[in-house]
């Protein structure tokens, strides 16, 4: 997919390379790479997924950084049913039932 | 300018003198104490002054609700003659749907009025949306810096929703992954834009909760004639106990109890990626709140404004999925439909009603919004996929990390007492860090005044806690 100048896009960039953290954090954390995830408006005039771009967010910021999507889109949400749930609802309906006789 | 990570850390002094406009050494002594109350008087601004600014942009004022059926709940549950009434104060109406809004509304107004051009904030929580809001109200650029993500690109969906309220107030959201490293972040964009550091540990943020403690005490005597018994408030940073005891304190309620309420998260790393998506709650847990508690300046400024064990009156814990059935009943039996984070101290108050006299009362402090992410359904899937068990049972058993129990009766709803002397014990302890004491003799008056304070004790325990430390010392 191409981006083009001016397009709203998200990039992510590491800013620190695994095994180059800084002192004193847990092992598990210290393997890993230390990542950045930020939006805003194409630079560069053309660029793909996996790009090295430029990007001015929306604060007016100048950032570089590899174009991961254009048109970033929000996909969190309530998730599938917990069942569970139900069951505490009756019971309470059940207890207030038996509170008010 | 050297930016790397070292450089720039030796540099965290003078980036902070700069963008929270406070000389923080003029309220140092050279030893352990400092000079708490003068700093909140001579930097932050006063009750009636806050409740104006706060007026502006339409922060505060929130309704408190009596929850009767809880309360017969409660009272169904334990021995004639006890149940106290249990009522909530609704902070999700706030402009941005909680508690928050509070320290946002003076941090921004402070910014504004020494004319800096934007603020940051580095929160994954509530307080994000809070200066994002504050900043759109009053024209100033936001930046928000968020720890977010695990190694493998995982999001707490809590944290993504709190990123998508920012953007929606207009705010540039920096996400990070797990890490301590954030601070560096901020740190470099503090000095890259120049901007206001709105942090949560200001004086002026803190004063900013003060006007909730007030608005507890009139609103109660209105409603009940008194001020509450106790009020129990949910405790990560210390901001949100040490503003409203204050502000209780001001309004003359110094004998309300004040008891603070953190969810049990025993056992789980906070810096660490693997431990990152295995909470079910990002904040108001154990893991913030003892910290912040025994050591109040591990905050981003080098004075913290909040220092909760000055108030404290009890400490309990409660278990992820007491809040969560405790979430639910909120909405089943009382119509209102709350985020869990806000519930924590609902839950402990609904097993410390039960201990209380009936003719008692008892404050539940905050509410927080909800909705996709941030919400009972979406934050057990989350825990369900990420390989947590959840069951119904006794949450005595619960295991933070492994598993999520949710009470297969409400009579399985209990707090848990932290030892308090423990944590003065602790701040102590952590006070006299790389200080050269052999006996309590090397102790100035003041010193001993000023942990007094700090620890909300005597002098006479203060110098026994010491002895004891500098004995295990040696």
């Amino acid at each position: 997919m191409t981006a083009k100048k001016g397009d709203w896009v998200r990039i992510h960039s590491v800013l620190m390379e695994a095994g180059s953290r800084a002192p004193g954090i847990p092992d598990d954390t210290a393997k890993v790479p230390y990542e950045l995830w930020d939006k805003g408006f194409l630079i560069s005039a053309k660029a793909e997924i996996g790009d090295a771009v430029e990007i001015e967010t929306i604060t007016g910021r100048k950032i570089m950084g590899k174009l991961l999507e254009t048109n970033p889109s929000y996909d969190h949400d309530f998730g599938e049913f917990i069942p569970e749930i139900l069951i505490i609802d009756k019971q309470l309906k059940e207890l207030m039932r038996g509170i008010s006789q | 300018m050297n930016n790397d990570y070292l450089k720039l850390m030796e540099r965290k002094n003078e980036i902070m003198k700069q963008s929270v406009g406070i000389d923080y050494s003029q309220f140092e002594s050279g030893s352990i104490a400092f000079d708490y109350e003068g700093m909140m008087e001579k930097v932050g601004y006063s009750l009636e002054e806050i409740r104006k600014i706060q007026n502006e942009t339409g922060v505060g004022n929130t309704p408190i609700y009596e929850l009767h059926n809880l309360t017969k709940l409660a009272r169904s549950l334990t021995t004639e003659g006890k149940g106290a009434r249990l009522f909530l104060k609704d902070e999700a109406s706030n402009p941005s749907g909680s508690f928050k809004a509070r320290r946002a509304a003076t941090a921004v107004y402070h910014a504004k009025r020494l004319g800096f051009k934007g603020v940051i904030a580095a929160t994954s929580g509530n307080y994000g949306a809070a200066v994002a809001s504050q900043a759109a109200m009053r024209g100033l650029n936001c930046i928000i810096v968020q720890e977010c993500y695990d190694s493998k690109g995982k999001g707490q969906p809590e944290i993504i929703e709190k990123a998508r309220k920012c953007e929606a107030f207009g705010a540039e959201v920096v996400q990070l992954s797990v890490g301590p490293e954030l601070f560096y972040t901020f740190l470099k964009l503090l000095e890259e834009t120049g901007y206001f550091n709105a942090s949560l540990y200001t004086p002026f943020g803190i004063a900013g909760v003060e006007t909730l403690g007030f608005e507890i005490s009139s609103q109660m005597k209105d409603l009940t004639g008194k001020n509450p018994d106790a009020v129990v408030v949910t405790n990560a940073g210390g901001g949100n106990l040490t503003g409203t005891a204050r502000g209780l304190i001001k309004a003359g309620a110094e004998c309300t109890e004040i008891i603070a309420s953190s969810v049990n998260l025993k056992g789980l790393h906070m810096a660490s990626d693997k431990d990152f998506n295995k909470k079910s709650f990002t904040t108001g847990h154990t893991g913030f709140g003892i910290p912040f508690t025994t050591i109040p300046d591990r905050s981003d400024v080098p004075r913290s404004a909040a220092r909760p064990l000055r108030y404290m009156d009890r400490y309990v814990t409660v278990n992820q999925g007491e809040v969560f059935y405790m979430t639910e009943a909120l909405a089943q039996l009382e119509g209102l439909e709350r985020g869990p984070a806000g519930n924590i101290s609902l839950a402990a108050a609904f097993a410390i009603a039960q201990e209380m006299d009936k003719n008692k009362t008892i404050v539940v402090q905050e509410t927080e919004y909800t909705g996709a992410g941030k919400h009972i359904q979406p934050q057990l899937f989350f825990a369900r996929n990420n390989g947590i068990e959840i069951s119904l049972g006794d949450p005595e058993n619960e295991i933070p990390g492994k598993s999520i129990i949710l009470p297969s009766h409400p009579s399985l709803i209990k707090v848990k007492d932290l030892d308090l002397d423990n944590l003065r014990k602790s701040l102590i302890k952590n006070s006299l860090k790389g200080l050269n004491i052999n006996e309590q003799n090397n102790i100035s008056d003041t010193d001993i005044k000023y942990l007094t304070d700090e620890t909300k004790s005597s002098p006479a325990i203060v110098k026994e806690f010491i002895k004891e430390i500098v004995s295990k010392r040696e």
